[in-house]
C-alpha cells in the first residue's frame, strides 16, 4: 500500500575526485526495494523547491538523492549566494558534474532498498546535465525537463558556457523522457526536434512531450512560470516512465 | 529559457549585507530567473566580496525597464557631479584596513 511515508536528510556523499559534497536524500518508507533517482538542480541552487521535488520522488516510491553542484564553491551556504558564487566562478564544469552524478549513483545503488536501477533528471541548466549524465554514465533513463544548450552552444563571451550534447547521444544506456514548453526559446521546439532526429538516428528509445501555453520552468511551482496543469500531466509523464525503466 | 548571459567585473564598493556594512569588490550581470522577483526573467546584479563568506552579497532583481532607468540614473548623476569630487571620489584611501 502506498501512504506516502518517507525519509529525509541531508548526508555527505563522495563527488568528483572523491570530494565529500552535501547531498539530500529522501528515502520512501513504506517499499522494501525501489528504483532511483538522481535529482540535478537547476542553476539557482540546491535549493528547498529542488527538495520538495525529491521529497515527491520518495512518496511515490523511489528513492531520490541531489547533489549539492556548487557545494565546493560555497560549502554550507544559502543556496541563492551558492549560486551567485557559482556563476561568478563560470558554473559547474561538465566534467566535475560527471563525477558528482557518478558518485550519487554509487551512493543510491549501495542502500539496502536499492533494486540496482538509476534514473536522473534535471530542470532547466539540470536537463541539459542530465542528458549530458546518460550520455556518458550507464544510467538505466534519463528525463530532461527544458535543458537549454543541448543542440547548440551556450552565447560565445560569457563566462559561463555550456556546450551542445546532442552529439554524444549514441552514449545513451537507457530511453530519454523530454518535457518542454512550446513558449520556450531555450529550448525551442525546433531544437527539441533537432533532438529528437539525432535520437532517433542513434536508435535511442525517447518520449518527448511538450505543452501548450507552456514555457520555461513550468514545473517550478515557486515561480511566475509555474503552468499546474503542464505540470499535473508531466509529472503523470515521469512517474510512467519510471514505472517502466526504473522500478 | 536559462540565458547563460553572464557579466562579470571587478570593482570598490561598500554594501550592507547579511553581515553589515562590508567592502565589496565583484559584480556579476545577468538576465535570467530571479530568486525572489514575481516575474519568470529579470535583470540580476550581485555585489559581492569574493575573498569573503557568500552571504557577503548584495543581491537586485530589476525588471528591465527599472534596470534601464538604473543605469541612466546613475550615469546622469555622474555627469552632474563636480570634477573636484569625482577625483576624490576615484583616490585611493589612506589606510588600507577597509580595503
Amino acid at each position: 500500500m502506498v501512504t506516502h511515508n518517507l525519509n529525509a536528510e541531508t548526508i555527505t556523499i563522495q563527488g568528483h575526485d572523491g570530494d565529500g559534497i552535501e547531498a539530500y536524500l529522501a528515502l520512501p518508507t513504506d517499499v522494501q526495494n525501489c528504483g532511483s533517482v538522481v535529482v540535478i538542480h537547476h542553476m539557482p541552487g540546491y535549493d528547498e523547491a529542488t527538495k520538495e521535488i525529491a521529497r515527491k520522488f520518495a512518496a511515490n516510491g523511489y528513492a531520490a538523492l541531489i547533489p549539492n553542484l556548487y557545494h565546493r564553491e560555497a560549502p554550507g551556504a544559502a543556496a541563492d549566494d551558492a549560486a551567485a558564487v557559482a556563476r561568478e566562478s563560470g558554473g559547474v564544469p561538465d566534467e566535475r558534474l560527471i563525477g558528482d552524478v557518478a558518485g550519487a549513483m554509487t551512493h543510491l545503488k549501495s542502500l539496502p532498498i536499492s533494486n540496482g536501477k538509476v534514473a536522473s533528471i534535471g530542470y532547466c541548466s539540470g536537463g541539459r546535465q542530465s542528458l549530458l549524465a546518460g550520455c556518458r554514465l550507464p544510467l538505466d533513463a534519463v528525463i530532461d525537463c527544458y535543458g537549454a544548450f543541448v543542440v547548440i552552444d551556450s552565447p560565445e563571451g560569457s563566462p559561463l558556457r555550456a556546450t551542445a550534447v546532442v552529439g554524444e547521444v549514441g552514449g545513451l544506456t537507457g530511453p530519454v523522457l523530454g518535457l518542454f514548453g512550446a513558449e520556450d526559446q531555450y529550448p525551442s521546439p525546433d531544437q527539441n526536434d533537432v533532438l529528437a532526429t539525432a535520437l532517433t538516428q542513434a536508435g535511442k528509445k525517447f518520449d518527448f512531450h511538450t505543452y501548450d501555453g507552456a514555457g520555461h520552468a513550468f514545473f517550478a511551482v515557486d515561480r511566475p512560470s509555474y503552468r499546474p496543469e503542464s505540470a499535473t500531466e508531466g509529472w503523470n509523464e515521469i512517474f510512467r516512465f519510471l514505472g517502466a525503466s526504473v522500478a | 529559457m536559462c540565458t547563460y548571459q553572464t557579466e562579470t567585473m571587478s570593482l570598490r564598493a561598500s554594501g550592507k549585507t547579511p553581515e553589515g556594512w562590508k567592502s565589496l569588490n565583484s559584480a556579476t550581470v545577468y538576465f535570467d530567473h530571479p530568486i525572489h522577483f514575481p516575474a519568470g526573467h529579470a535583470l540580476m546584479i550581485d555585489v559581492r566580496n569574493r575573498d569573503a563568506s557568500p552571504s557577503t552579497r548584495v543581491a537586485l532583481e530589476l525588471d528591465v525597464r527599472s534596470a534601464r532607468e538604473l543605469a541612466e540614473s546613475i550615469l546622469r548623476t555622474l555627469e552632474s557631479v563636480p570634477p573636484d569630487l569625482i577625483e576624490e571620489s576615484m583616490a585611493e584611501p589612506r589606510t588600507s584596513s577597509r580595503w
